[in-house]
């Protein structure tokens, strides 16, 4: 049997497939976030050891920076995948994908921002996770500002899948540098990663609130395309039927 | 090859010092950049000692990023550019050969009127002559990264203030390095080396890269 890899990367072909996705992510979001977050206030211990109420910002926090990261490769890799093989519909997207990735960013700063404020006194600080969530969301704003500067919507995708492939490439240098601006002292500069000492249920409803916002992501996601397929398509056949 | 590297080199240069107002334009953009802070923070010395490698290094990446909108541009305009992609020669070279053009015009004079900063924020000389070592490490990096932005940009209304939109952020390593090195240089128990290898790194790693990535940008701007 031949498997046709490439049916529904035609936007005529995707739309439908799109229409009927759309609502399983959308219950799956609703779902998966509702369940996190109400295991995530009601079902874990109320004083932890040096841990206030407050605590409980994890919950969004951690789950749309993890959001914000990964749908930047996510758009790489549209973008990379589109420039191998000339598919209009892996550029749309990956520009579907870059606002919601940088809308995850900006709620990342904020809530880290009322987090910050609260258990450390002050909304900002240059510790380094901080400064690199920032620079990522100054990536997605360049790239959706080239996006949408370029008229020629071909142009548009190839030189945004560019700009992001450079980004990504530059990003562990920056990552490297933000971590560790004196290679001298980098060994107390280091931080360690604290995943492994969280209470179990604490840590369910964090990653059960994680996939339903990845969950959420895919279902704005796949409704932006499908605007985007109109927008694009607004004069082929297929689209005057609907 | 090297011929036509030398060939786009040597007639850069020669349109550019014709016009020699734009090579000054951004080295008084520098100075005055510079000249501005003390202005804006006071005369501390000791503040203006310590603010001095940040500020010198964002005037630089500033005052480069200020030319960068005229490395393709005018070619492109006259339709050199196309001419140049049409020719059998490997783009990245000829593109490779623009970059030195455009680090020799902005670069290499900023590198020059450094004992200016080191005068105006009461630099000791020793760390003046790392702030220049540090400044010939860094801004090829400059010129070389800030060419992939021009090439994205090229053509479009606004191009200007586009580019530091997406060039800025990827400029991020080169200003942490490159004053934080200076910085340790005023230290008893400073050590530069790590800062000097890591600015090398990253300069060979976009000798490397970006000729490429700029030439595929200009390919896709001219399609």
């Amino acid at each position: 049997m031949s498997v046709s890899w490439f049916k529904y990367a035609a936007p005529m072909n995707f739309y439908p497939l799109a229409g009927k996705l759309i609502p399983v992510f959308w219950i799956l979001a609703i779902g998966l976030t509702g369940f996190g977050l109400y295991w995530g206030f009601f079902q874990t211990p109320d004083v932890l050891s040096d841990q206030k109420q407050y605590y409980r910002i994890i919950f969004v926090h951690v789950a749309v920076s993890w959001m914000a990261m990964w749908l930047y490769g996510m758009m790489v890799f549209w973008g990379l995948v589109g420039l191998v093989f000339n598919t209009r519909l892996s550029f749309m997207m990956a520009q579907a994908t870059s606002i919601t990735g940088a809308l995850m960013a900006f709620v990342a700063l904020v809530s880290g921002a009322v987090w910050g404020k609260v258990s450390w006194g002050t909304w900002w600080d240059w510790d380094p996770r901080l400064t690199m969530m920032l620079i990522l969301m100054f990536l997605y704003i360049g790239y959706i500002a080239l996006h949408s500067a370029i008229d020629n919507s071909r142009r548009a995708d190839q030189a945004s899948a560019v700009l992001s492939l450079v980004g990504l490439a530059v990003v562990p240098i920056i990552y490297y540098s933000v971590n560790c601006p004196n290679p001298n002292e980098c060994n107390s500069l280091h931080q360690e990663s604290s995943f492994k000492g969280v209470e179990s249920n604490i840590l369910l409803g964090m990653l059960v609130t994680a996939l339903g916002f990845w969950m959420y992501s895919f279902a704005t996601i796949l409704m932006r395309v499908r605007t985007i397929i109109l927008e694009r398509d607004i004069n082929t056949k297929w689209v005057s039927k609907l | 090859m090297f011929n036509t590297f030398w060939m786009i080199l040597k007639r850069d240069l020669k349109l550019a010092l014709r016009r020699r107002s734009e090579v000054f334009t951004v080295l008084f953009f520098f100075i005055i950049v510079v000249s501005l802070f003390p202005l804006g923070v006071g005369f501390n010395e000791a503040m203006l000692q310590q603010i001095a490698p940040g500020v010198a290094w964002i005037a630089a990446l500033l005052s480069s990023m200020l030319a960068l909108e005229r490395l393709f541009a005018n070619d492109y305009v006259d339709g050199t550019l196309e001419q140049m992609l049409l020719t059998p020669q490997p783009l990245s070279m000829l593109v490779l050969a623009k970059m030195t053009a455009h680090w020799l015009l902005t670069g290499l004079p900023l590198i020059l009127v450094a004992p200016v900063v080191g005068i105006l924020y009461h630099l000791a000389p020793q760390t003046v002559i790392t702030l220049m070592f540090m400044l010939l490490l860094g801004t090829p990096i400059l010129s070389m990264i800030g060419a992939i932005g021009a090439a994205l940009t090229l053509g479009l209304r606004g191009g200007g203030v586009l580019i530091s939109l997406l060039i800025l952020p990827l400029y991020i390593p080169v200003l942490i390095y490159g004053s934080s090195a200076i910085t340790e240089s005023t230290l008893q128990s400073g050590n530069i080396e790590p800062h000097i290898m890591l600015l090398s790194a990253f300069l060979l790693l976009s000798l490397i890269f970006s000729p490429w990535a700029t030439a595929s940008a200009l390919k896709i701007s001219l399609e």
